[in-house]
């Protein structure tokens, strides 16, 4: 029975007024008594802090500790002190973006003049990449420049991102793009 | 934000212009509601009606990128009622220093402008007159009864006395009488123990004079008072939970972690690197903090390059990359040369440009210009599928694509900054789902790569092969590593007044740090977040301080030193007494003995340094204490600020297209320092029919940014669906359309379909020369979702226009056209 969200919100609407065999033809009461548990019992408990903007708002995330591990639920953090619980409509679907079929699982690649994407491996994408990066810019390295004054840079590799990144990548990220010589370094605070 | 969010309820008036809060920081609205509860006012100033402006005691519209004439309007009212903070503007502001007599301003230019026929930046000025007069011992000559005629306060009368009523309001479009109800209440907030804060994003930012926007209003708080204070200070409104930090981790071309310069090309020694950017003050009361540079760059090397930096090889300095003296590499610049073929290789690591860039039809064209791109997201994206969008033919496409698959937030572990600069630590819940995996992994890993690329041949081996790497445990990135590296170890035995520092330790603060390679930071204004007492980001306690105001400073880290309210020596008079004794920040609780202080201790916020107060309690001065704005070379708050690239005074401009033939204010059209790009997909159109209205973008609660990361979720989706263009009653009478109904979207440089939706929330504006309509858009959407493709980018029209100081592009005033499909 594939139900979208209007018609499950129906249901258990119906099912919250006391009707305890719902529009979906059985009862929910022990399904909701399980649901219950799920977050308590069979999960470990996380706190993290909303990806969206940066008010900072804390959550709580509960992961399965059984079978997939992947995550129940996710809510507001009713013990930080900015939030103290609530979150905007974006915060509060959190899990909708974790657990979501849409999500990128493998690296893929698009060859030149090609129509399409091909599933690749992770070690065969980043040799690739390492082999770019570094045909790139030793071709194009500048020691000096016009007026001999030593620069060590390229100027034919940019990088832009990330704001999604935690602190503690993008300090790494920026010395590793500081060390192949790039200047073109910009992301998101700049527009 | 020089405060933080839960401060807001401390506030007496809180003016929200250039943001829309209540839809993009929808929980700061518990904190504004606070503060209204307890009697405060809340000024929603906007083109629009906003949900903010739905709960704002005061509304006041105004055409898009007239905030300055606005504000301008502001600075004359209080100057005119003497409503400012005389006690705080004498002396904690730049007021009383004598100017250059050189200096000058004639309609619309100051002194020293000269033209650039080449671009993109359309002129530059000579700063050699906007100086201050020094005294005998190289201090700033200071009048304080501000009544020199060429003090900066008087400057500054004269120049504002432009802005008068009838012609703010001729340009801005907003009624006289509301122009009146807002500088009436905002100046209010000039009486002692009275509180205004501002609220902005990137309605301010996105103009070709956004920087001076913010100084506008950065020149109204220090008239009134109002920095350093609860409930007050200047709050940007940071629209990624991480853009804080990863600005303050230098994800940007012109800076280093911790504000840091990059190199340029010029300074050929980390000396001459150092003395470039160590400024000199002989001013005894200044704390000119920034005179402790060499200790943060040379930490900083150290943390680079670790043991291979030494004093011998400059700890490495040459390893860096140098600009070349004068060159810009910002964002416009990037695609600009990408554009005109310059540019190889890309990484768009956790961005989506092709939808977020203002131009947005440039930058999909430059990408196929391109030999190879990474694109790191968690989901497929209009940039990485470039060659796949509307209009592309990928035959003719040579740009090779790596998409690598990106962990989302709760799937790893490590730290963010919210806007008021709260560092946070975030737990893993779940695994990385599927073969993606957390961009600490993804980097380190390439790190490794290319350094054993590097270990046979390559160009310039050194920087990659000496650059510090050992941050995973059992191979895989380790958070808590980089964390102790960004807050700083010492590296040998320290001795620091009677304690020795062991090499190995953590640097407990970044006083600690030294100029001489003896210590490590990543970044010092982080130096003090993971001491020797833990992860300090991972604090949990609700206890509130002493002063009871909201600052929970063992809830997370604020940085710096765990400081809740930057410039807080403000928020107390000479004599260390605060200025509002109930919702006090700071205060002197030296011990006293015949008039004088005789023990120096603050009680509250962590000061601003730990130095005595400027006078005793007898009145006579000291000469110990320290000027409040210790991060400016005298110590003084800016209201003539000689630093930014368009003069020191903010000015009206109108925006590079603009529905008006003249600036009411100067025969200076727009900026005249502004940034513009030239190429053939750079069109600009003003005062063109062909796009008669303004046009502006926006963002809903629904969706986020180029909406990449909320797009592809069912429940946002059904909420906001599409690419919405709204307008006024009026405007659709006269076009002929309906709520609800497909219309096109154009400006010079691009169009979309969007739909229409009319409202009440947009209004004509009477201005100087007839009504001007303006429309908005959400710049939410792209292509790639929803799969209909008929969802587009907002940025398709915006321009390639941007301030001389930021090169922020001008995607909040432009010219459009509507049309019926």
């Amino acid at each position: 029975m594939k139900l979208n969200r209007r018609d499950f919100i129906k249901i258990t609407g119906a099912t919250a007024a006391g009707i305890a065999v719902s529009g979906l033809g059985f009862d929910l009461k022990p399904v909701k008594a399980h649901a219950g548990m799920l977050k308590t019992r069979y999960a470990k408990e996380t706190t993290s802090i909303c990806c969206y903007c940066a008010v900072g708002c804390g959550l709580i995330v509960h992961t399965s500790n059984r079978g997939d591990g992947r995550v129940i639920n996710i809510e507001g953090d009713p013990d930080h002190v900015i939030n103290q619980g609530a979150l905007c409509s974006k915060g509060s679907s959190i899990k909708q973006l974790t657990e979501n079929a849409n999500r990128l699982t493998e690296p893929m690649y698009r060859a030149p003049n090609s129509d399409q994407w091909q599933k690749v491996s992770w070690d065969w994408a980043l040799s690739q990449i390492t082999d770019r990066i570094k045909k790139t810019r030793d071709a194009g390295f500048e020691t000096t420049n016009a007026k001999g004054q030593t620069v060590n840079r390229t100027t034919r590799i940019a990088s832009v991102g990330s704001a999604a990144m935690d602190n503690e990548e993008c300090w790494i990220y920026q010395a590793l793009m500081r060390s192949l010589g790039l200047v073109y370094i910009e992301h998101q605070a700049r527009i | 934000m020089t405060n933080h969010w839960i401060d807001l309820k401390n506030s007496d008036c809180i003016l929200i212009m250039g943001s829309n809060a209540a839809e993009n920081h929808p929980i700061s609205f518990k904190y504004i509601t606070q503060a209204q509860e307890k009697g405060g006012t809340v000024i929603s100033v906007d083109p629009r009606f906003t949900k903010t402006s739905s709960k704002a005691d005061i509304y006041a519209a105004l055409r898009s990128g007239t905030d300055i004439a606005f504000l301008g309007g502001m600075i004359k009212y209080i100057l005119d009622n003497t409503l400012y903070n005389k006690e705080y503007t004498e002396n904690y502001t730049n007021a009383s220093y004598i100017v250059n007599k050189n200096f000058g301003f004639k309609d619309g230019l100051f002194s020293g402008y000269k033209k650039n026929e080449e671009g993109p930046s359309m002129g530059s000025y000579d700063k050699s007159t906007w100086t201050f007069d020094m005294d005998e011992k190289g201090v700033p000559v200071k009048d304080m009864t501000l009544a020199n005629k060429q003090c900066v306060f008087q400057l500054l009368k004269t120049h504002y006395n432009r802005y008068d009523l009838d012609k703010v309001s001729s340009v801005t479009g907003t009624p006289k009488e509301d122009l009146l109800k807002v500088y009436k209440a905002y100046a209010a907030t000039g009486a002692a123990g009275k509180a205004g804060t501002i609220m902005y994003a990137m309605g301010w930012t996105q103009h070709t004079v956004g920087v001076q926007i913010i100084r506008t209003m950065s020149m109204i708080q220090l008239l009134l008072g109002n920095m350093g204070v609860a409930g007050g200070g200047v709050n940007a409104l940071r629209g990624e939970s991480n853009v804080q930090g990863s600005t303050d981790q230098a994800l940007l071309w012109h800076i280093l972690p911790g504000y840091l310069k990059i190199p340029t090309s010029s300074a050929d020694s980390l000396e001459a690197y150092n003395t470039k950017w160590t400024p000199k003050s002989n001013d005894p009361l200044s704390a000119n903090w920034w005179q402790n540079y060499p200790k943060y760059s040379v930490s900083l090397l150290k943390s680079f390059f670790g043991e291979n930096g030494t004093k011998e090889n400059q700890f490495g300095y040459h390893w860096l990359p140098k600009a070349e003296d004068g060159k810009s590499y910002s964002w416009f610049d990037i695609f600009d040369a990408m554009y005109k073929k310059d540019i190889k290789g890309f990484f768009a690591w956790g961005m989506n440009p092709a939808c977020s860039g203002s131009n947005a039809g440039k930058i999909r064209e430059a990408l196929g210009n391109l030999d190879w791109m990474v694109n790191v997201n968690i989901f497929d994206n209009e940039t990485g599928s470039f060659w796949r969008g509307p209009g592309m033919d990928p035959s003719k496409i040579g740009t090779e694509v790596f998409m690598l698959p990106a962990a989302v937030s709760v799937e790893k572990e490590g730290s963010i900054s919210n806007s008021g600069r709260w560092m946070q630590w975030r737990y893993q819940g779940p695994k990385p789902l599927g073969n993606s995996r957390p961009d600490g992994d993804i980097i380190l890993e390439l790190g490794r790569r290319l350094k054993k690329a590097y270990q046979t041949d390559g160009a310039v081996k050194e920087p990659i092969l000496n650059l510090k790497w050992d941050y995973d445990t059992h191979g895989e990135f380790d958070a808590h590593k980089v964390a102790k590296e960004i807050n700083g170890y010492f590296l040998e035995d320290v001795k620091i007044g009677e304690t020795v520092y062991k090499k190995g330790s953590l640097v407990p603060a970044f006083a600690m740090l030294q100029a001489n390679g003896s210590t490590s930071s990543g970044d010092w204004v982080y130096c003090a977040s993971y001491t020797d007492k833990g992860n300090m980001a991972a604090r949990r306690s609700n206890k509130d301080a002493a002063n009871n105001i909201g600052l929970y400073p063992e809830f997370a880290w604020a940085w710096p030193v765990n400081r809740r309210i930057i410039y807080n020596r403000a928020s107390v008079d000479p004599k260390g007494r605060p200025y509002d004794e109930k919702d006090w920040v700071v205060r002197f609780a030296g011990e006293e003995k015949d008039g004088k202080y005789t023990t120096s201790k603050w009680e509250g916020d962590i000061p601003d340094g730990p130095w005595y107060p400027l006078q005793n309690p007898d009145g006579t001065k000291r000469e110990d204490g320290k000027h409040p704005f210790i991060m400016t070379t005298h110590g003084h708050g800016q209201i003539f600020g000689p630093g930014l690239a368009d003069g020191p005074f903010p000015e009206h401009y109108e925006p590079i297209e603009c529905p008006v033939e003249k600036n009411l204010f100067s025969s200076q059209m727009v900026n005249p320092t502004a940034v513009v790009y030239g190429t053939k997909a750079d069109s600009h159109a003003t005062c063109d029919p062909r796009f008669p209205f303004v046009g502006t973008t926006y963002r809903v609660s629904e969706h986020w940014q180029t909406g990449l990361m909320t797009r592809p979720q069912e429940w946002l989706m059904e909420l906001e669906p599409n690419v919405f263009v709204e307008m006024s009653e009026e405007l659709a009478k006269l076009k002929g359309i309906k709520n609800g109904e497909r219309v096109k979207v154009a400006s010079a440089r691009g169009a979309l379909e969007c739909t229409a939706i009319v409202t009440k929330r947009f209004r004509p504006f009477k201005i100087g020369y007839g009504t001007v309509h303006q429309v908005g858009i959400p710049w939410h959407y792209g292509w790639r979702w929803p799969e209909t493709g008929k969802e587009e980018s907002a940025n398709l029209l915006t321009p390639a226009a941007g301030d001389p100081n930021t090169r922020i592009p001008e995607t909040k005033a432009f010219m459009v056209n509507v049309t019926k499909l």
